[in-house]
């Protein structure tokens, strides 16, 4: 895969120095605005991940690209602690988290899958998570090496499931990936980056933030566990809106599985993932807690996003 | 720091409020005497008695009253 389209001034010197055979050089400007900043810091991560074709593999530890990452990471990072409020979550710890997310209340895509979105809103959102189901899990696991014993054999506990238990053909990235293909989309990595809002750029980099931050290991943690705790029921309901709209079941089967998976990782990422984290190290239970809100927060703001779109449509 | 017996891991979990997990590989017979077999590392099994997908939990203990729940 290439580089995506820049969505600004930085991401266009980004780019092009990235692309270009001389000296990393030019980064020192001001990003145009969050697309461009989001689509900048995107392309960077995407370095660590499976990179590009036409950027030299050597720019993954360019120190100009990591002082340009590092600028727009401190950034965000403020930008995310500043949407926060630190709260004290109620005894024990396993409850106080599953309330804590169970009460924050936010617009629904999957209810509006469910009942009323036609089939270009449903194909659109597809694309849009794309960006992540194709790298699923893949994010969290920067965080195994930097866990104490207990929350990193639950961790893996839970990403073996993830993967497949060992079956390629199990592994739920490339359920995604079946899905896309039979519903007549485009399959490989990122194919759709250029098309999705600056809310999809933010959801995918706040999970490599946390995961490449050993510092924001606890966030990791609690950013799974948000995201596996609202996962169940909401892909019951994004199973029956695709079957509504006939979409094929190779895309149903994809939900399907979450509705089943994710009623076990729930369990596991709050009780002996998250669980045993903060039995371990106390003094991180408030990132746990930011990871969760910035999970939610982040959700919220890209369903919002599109349900204005698709109203106003 | 390793707690002094070891870490505690259980084959069976009761969760409150919510599944029973269950590690490894089992046969789990439903109500109407259906065997599902197990297919992850870790499976919960409703104790609710509200799941759609029987004998597994699909998250709906959530939504039940506190009473109504396990
Ligand atoms: S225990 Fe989860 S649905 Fe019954
Ligand atoms: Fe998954
Ligand atoms: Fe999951």
């Amino acid at each position: 895969m290439l580089l995506p389209k820049a969505r600004g001034e930085l991401s266009e010197a980004l780019f092009d120095t990235l692309r270009s055979e001389s000296e990393v050089e030019g980064l020192d400007l001001r990003p145009t605005d969050g697309d461009d900043a989001h689509i900048a810091l995107w392309a960077m991560y995407e370095l660590h991940y499976a990179g590009f074709e036409d950027v030299d593999d050597e720019r993954e530890w360019n120190p100009e690209v990591l002082r340009l990452r590092r600028r727009l990471e401190r950034d965000f990072e403020a930008e995310l602690r500043a949407r926060h409020t630190a709260t004290t979550l109620d005894e024990p710890f396993a409850e106080g988290l599953f309330a804590y997310i169970a009460h924050h209340d936010g617009p629904s895509l999957a209810a509006h899958v469910q009942r009323k979105a036609d089939r270009e809103q449903v194909l659109e959102l597809l694309r849009h998570r794309s960006i992540y189901h194709l790298k699923e899990s893949d994010p969290v696991a920067w965080s195994v090496p930097r866990l104490p014993t207990a929350p990193k054999a639950a961790l893996m506990e839970l990403q073996y499931d993830e993967f497949g238990g060992g079956d390629p053909n199990r592994l739920h990235a490339h359920l995604f990936a079946l899905g896309l293909e039979a519903s007549g989309l485009r399959a490989d990595p990122f194919a759709y980056i250029d098309d999705v809002p600056v809310e999809i750029l933010e959801l995918n980099n706040a999970m490599s933030l946390f995961g490449l931050h050993r510092r924001l290991r606890a966030a990791s943690l609690g950013h799974l566990a948000a995201f596996e705790a609202t996962s169940s029921l909401p892909s019951r309901r994004m199973a029956q809106g695709l079957a509504r709209l006939e979409l094929p079941q190779e895309m149903i089967a994809y939900y399907e599985e979450h509705v089943e998976a994710d009623a076990v990782h729930e369990q596991l990422a709050v009780r002996t993932i998250c669980g045993a984290l903060v039995a371990a190290e106390p003094h991180l239970v408030d990132d746990v807690v930011f990871g969760a809100f910035t999970c939610l927060d982040l959700e919220d703001r890209y369903a919002q996003r599109m349900l204005d779109e698709w109203v106003a449509a | 720091m390793t707690p002094e017996h070891g870490f505690e891991h259980p084959d069976v979990i009761i969760c409150p409020g919510g599944p029973l997990l269950l590690r490894g590989d089992h046969v789990v017979e439903d109500a109407d005497g259906v065997a599902h077999e197990t297919v992850r590392p870790v499976s919960a099994v409703c104790r609710c008695g509200k799941s759609a997908d029987q004998p597994w939990c699909d998250g709906t203990h959530k939504v039940l009253a506190a009473r109504d729940r396990p």
